[in-house]
């Protein structure tokens, strides 16, 4: 009876902020109410007795996921006004399509039968569930796991190579000019009387040396010094 | 379950090329900027060239607990994936000229590891591994497509099948999940078991059925999953476009046929027609829109939309010698395919590419040895004997025959007669029109590729016999 009751709560908070994470105006409110659907799959998981599922869902989806996904939502400058302008137009069409999968998928649903030979219910093994799972992953299926591996090998090979840019647009230090720098290379400390101001002094006083001196070569619309530094820099980054 | 009991070595191939490419990406990561590609194509040439030896070493039979499987059907399409890929490695170093350096080193890595996930793919004997190297091979694809970042159409190339192919994956991890509901299983030798055992197949099971098939399709670009296919196969990389035509197709056939004619191969009345639909929508679809396109690559992708129907029509034969008729299909397509891209990769005039059909005009008085073994392709797909194209296409035509399918047969031939109009354009193109300004002289990468390609489709007559009981084994070691 609890459980029912446990259940029905976390089922209906589901369905409600998943609903709301499409709908919701704000995309940052999206990414909250889609970690708030993440806490609530993972309490079904815990009613289903799968707790390590529960804490992974949380941990992967919301610690990382769901935080990557507001990163981009706020970093990235997406017009989501834009994203949805075919909204309207497109919505009675795509809600037919859907309806009528939908309703193809209640009929599939609504006599479903299992294989007669596997229709027994597969027996507890005596293991807890983190290990059945250790068991599963790492032994039984590490083909598949070092597939996935791979995957995400591949993943990152085209992050890099379709974002990385060879022209440095920002501005970069020469971290070894930097440290070498002292004080007096760069600041002049005045002592001034109450009230009284640089100007008065005779104008800013500009520092002794500039932000180009320590600068990368090539960065912040710097033209680069020589070609055999830039040679001589990159092997430096090689090595 | 053991471990000892994993048959490890059965993967030998698969073990080899992963750690082949890990090696060759941190290797070549050191190298000075701008000078990795060379050292990259070369060994991942020479890595695909050994995992072709280790694939024909490699012993036979089922391990890692269920989910792998090495048989004379995994043989077949693996040797047909790595000569694709192979051919599109040395397409892409040949491609890369002084004057467009546009692919990175990453390229020849991404497509070895994209066949990595085919031949995965090819080797699957559980739903999950399949799904596994469609993912390993697809994102590689999606990633390649993208590649010429400074092009709008590459990205809009990559973007496009990225975002189609993810929801094709959806639709068939969503019926995988169903068919898993219903038996209980993803090991194809449980699934064959639990559908024989279903008097009537239940709703849900041929949903998932369904489902499966439709994301499958998709990988197979065949009508009406075929949206994607001619924006992206004009917008990535000729070299990449030469590889999407190949390499993956086979391995999505080879999952076709696998989980067709193997765990679903029971219930085959109730999938049949649809395939006989794609199948038949596929080859008018192909053959029609084809006939206005003026971009030889687009003209490409609905060819490739076509041959996927032709190709599809030994399944739908569902018969021992329809499985024959489609591998052998496939081995043709391979070379001709390969062939093709060859010369459309060394289309180019004042070392910048062009793609136009008209940009042949005159090829046959300016540069005669291209023009014919371009016009070799053009006959080979219209199917003309005693070329590649046609043992393949009267193989098929003959297995749909036998097995009732009228209907199919007869749209199929009209569909080629069609088809033969916008091959043999070019053709024409090439003979019959004004000489234009002179492309330039391709690079002897590419004169190897169409010119071996060219032999080859010439001589598959000599090669049938050895062809033809290479599929035989393998039709037999999927059907038993």
């Amino acid at each position: 009876m609890m459980a029912q009751l446990v259940f029905y709560i976390f089922t209906a908070v589901l369905l409600f902020s998943a609903c709301m994470v499409i709908t919701a105006r704000n995309p940052v409110h999206s990414v909250l109410f889609l970690i708030l659907t993440f806490f609530n799959a993972s309490g079904l998981f815990l009613v289903a007795g799968a707790e390590f599922l529960a804490m992974l869902l949380v941990i992967v989806y919301v610690g990382a996921v769901a935080v990557l996904f507001l990163f981009v939502v706020m970093m990235l400058d997406v017009d989501f006004g834009q994203l949805r302008e075919g909204f309207q137009k497109y919505a009675p069409l795509g809600g037919c399509v859907g309806g009528i999968l939908f309703a193809e998928l209640v009929l599939a649903f609504s006599h479903w039968e299992m294989a007669p030979s596997r229709a027994a219910p597969i027996a507890a093994p005596e293991l807890t569930n983190t290990a059945a799972l250790g068991g599963l992953i790492y032994t039984h299926y590490v083909l598949l796991f070092q597939a996935c591996g791979l995957v995400l090998l591949v993943a990152m090979i085209g992050a890099i190579t379709l974002t990385l840019r060879e022209k440095a647009t920002g501005r970069r230090q020469n971290i070894t000019r930097q440290h070498a720098r002292t004080r007096a290379d760069t600041l002049e400390m005045l002592e001034l009387d109450l009230g009284e101001s640089v100007a008065d002094r005779g104008g800013f006083l500009r520092p002794k040396s500039s932000y180009n001196e320590i600068a990368v070569p090539g960065s912040f619309g710097l033209v680069p010094e020589t070609p055999t530094n830039e040679v001589a820099s990159n092997k430096e980054k090689g090595a | 379950m053991g471990v000892s009991s994993f048959n490890w070595a059965i993967a030998l191939p698969e073990i080899a090329l992963a750690l082949a490419g890990v090696v060759i990406l941190a290797g070549v990561v050191l190298q000075p900027k701008g000078e990795g590609f060379l050292p990259a194509t070369v060994l991942s040439g020479a890595a695909l060239l050994g995992c072709m030896v280790l694939v024909l070493v490699a012993p036979q039979g089922h391990g890692y607990a269920g989910t792998f499987v090495n048989d004379g059907f995994a043989r077949f399409m693996k040797i047909l994936v790595l000569a694709g890929a192979l051919v599109a490695v040395v397409l892409g170093a040949s491609y890369r000229t002084r004057e467009q350096r546009t692919l990175p080193f990453e390229a020849p890595v991404l497509i070895l590891f994209s066949t990595l996930g085919a031949m995965i793919m090819a080797s699957s004997a559980n739903l999950m591994t399949l799904f596994v190297g469609l993912e390993l091979s697809s994102l590689s694809i999606y990633i390649l497509c993208a590649l010429e970042r400074d092009n709008v159409l590459s990205s809009e190339a990559g973007l496009k099948y990225f975002i189609l192919g993810s929801l094709a994956s959806g639709l068939l991890l969503y019926g995988i999940s169903l068919v898993y509901g219903f038996a209980g299983t993803m090991e194809y030798t449980g699934l064959i078991e639990a559908v024989r055992s279903a008097a009537i197949p239940p709703m849900g099971l041929v949903v998932g059925i369904v489902f499966v098939l439709v994301g499958l399709s998709f990988k197979l670009s065949v009508v009406p999953f075929h949206m994607w296919t001619p924006d992206v196969y004009q917008g990535a990389p000729t070299p990449v476009t030469a590889y999407m035509a190949g390499a993956p197709k086979f391995a999505a056939f080879a999952l076709f046929l696998r989980v067709m004619a193997g765990p679903f191969g029971a219930v085959a009345p109730r999938w049949q027609i649809l395939i006989e639909t794609v199948s038949v929508l596929s080859m008018v679809y192909g053959a029609f829109a084809a006939i206005p396109q003026t971009n030889i690559k687009r003209l490409m992708a609905y060819s490739s939309i076509g041959h996927m129907g032709y190709a599809l029509m030994g399944l739908a034969a569902a018969s021992m010698a329809g499985l024959q008729a489609t591998l052998v299909y496939l081995s043709a397509y391979l070379i001709m395919n390969a062939g093709t891209f060859g010369c459309i990769a060394a289309m180019r005039r004042n070392g910048r590419e062009v793609n136009g059909i008209a940009d042949l005009a005159g090829l046959g008085k300016t540069d005669p040895g291209m023009a014919l073994a371009l016009a070799i392709f053009m006959f080979s797909m219209v199917g003309a004997p005693p070329l590649a194209g046609f043992f393949g296409k009267f193989l098929v035509f003959a297995a749909a025959w036998q097995a009732g399918l009228y209907p199919l047969v007869a749209v199929g031939a009209a569909a080629s007669i069609v088809g033969a109009y916008y091959y043999l354009r070019i053709v024409k193109v090439m003979y019959f029109d004004a000489p234009d300004q002179a492309l330039d002289r391709p690079a002897p990468g590419l004169l190897l590729v169409s010119g071996g390609m060219g032999l080859a489709t010439v001589l598959f007559i000599a090669v049938l016999g050895p062809i033809l009981s290479f599929a035989h084994q393998a039709a037999i070691a999927l059907v038993g």
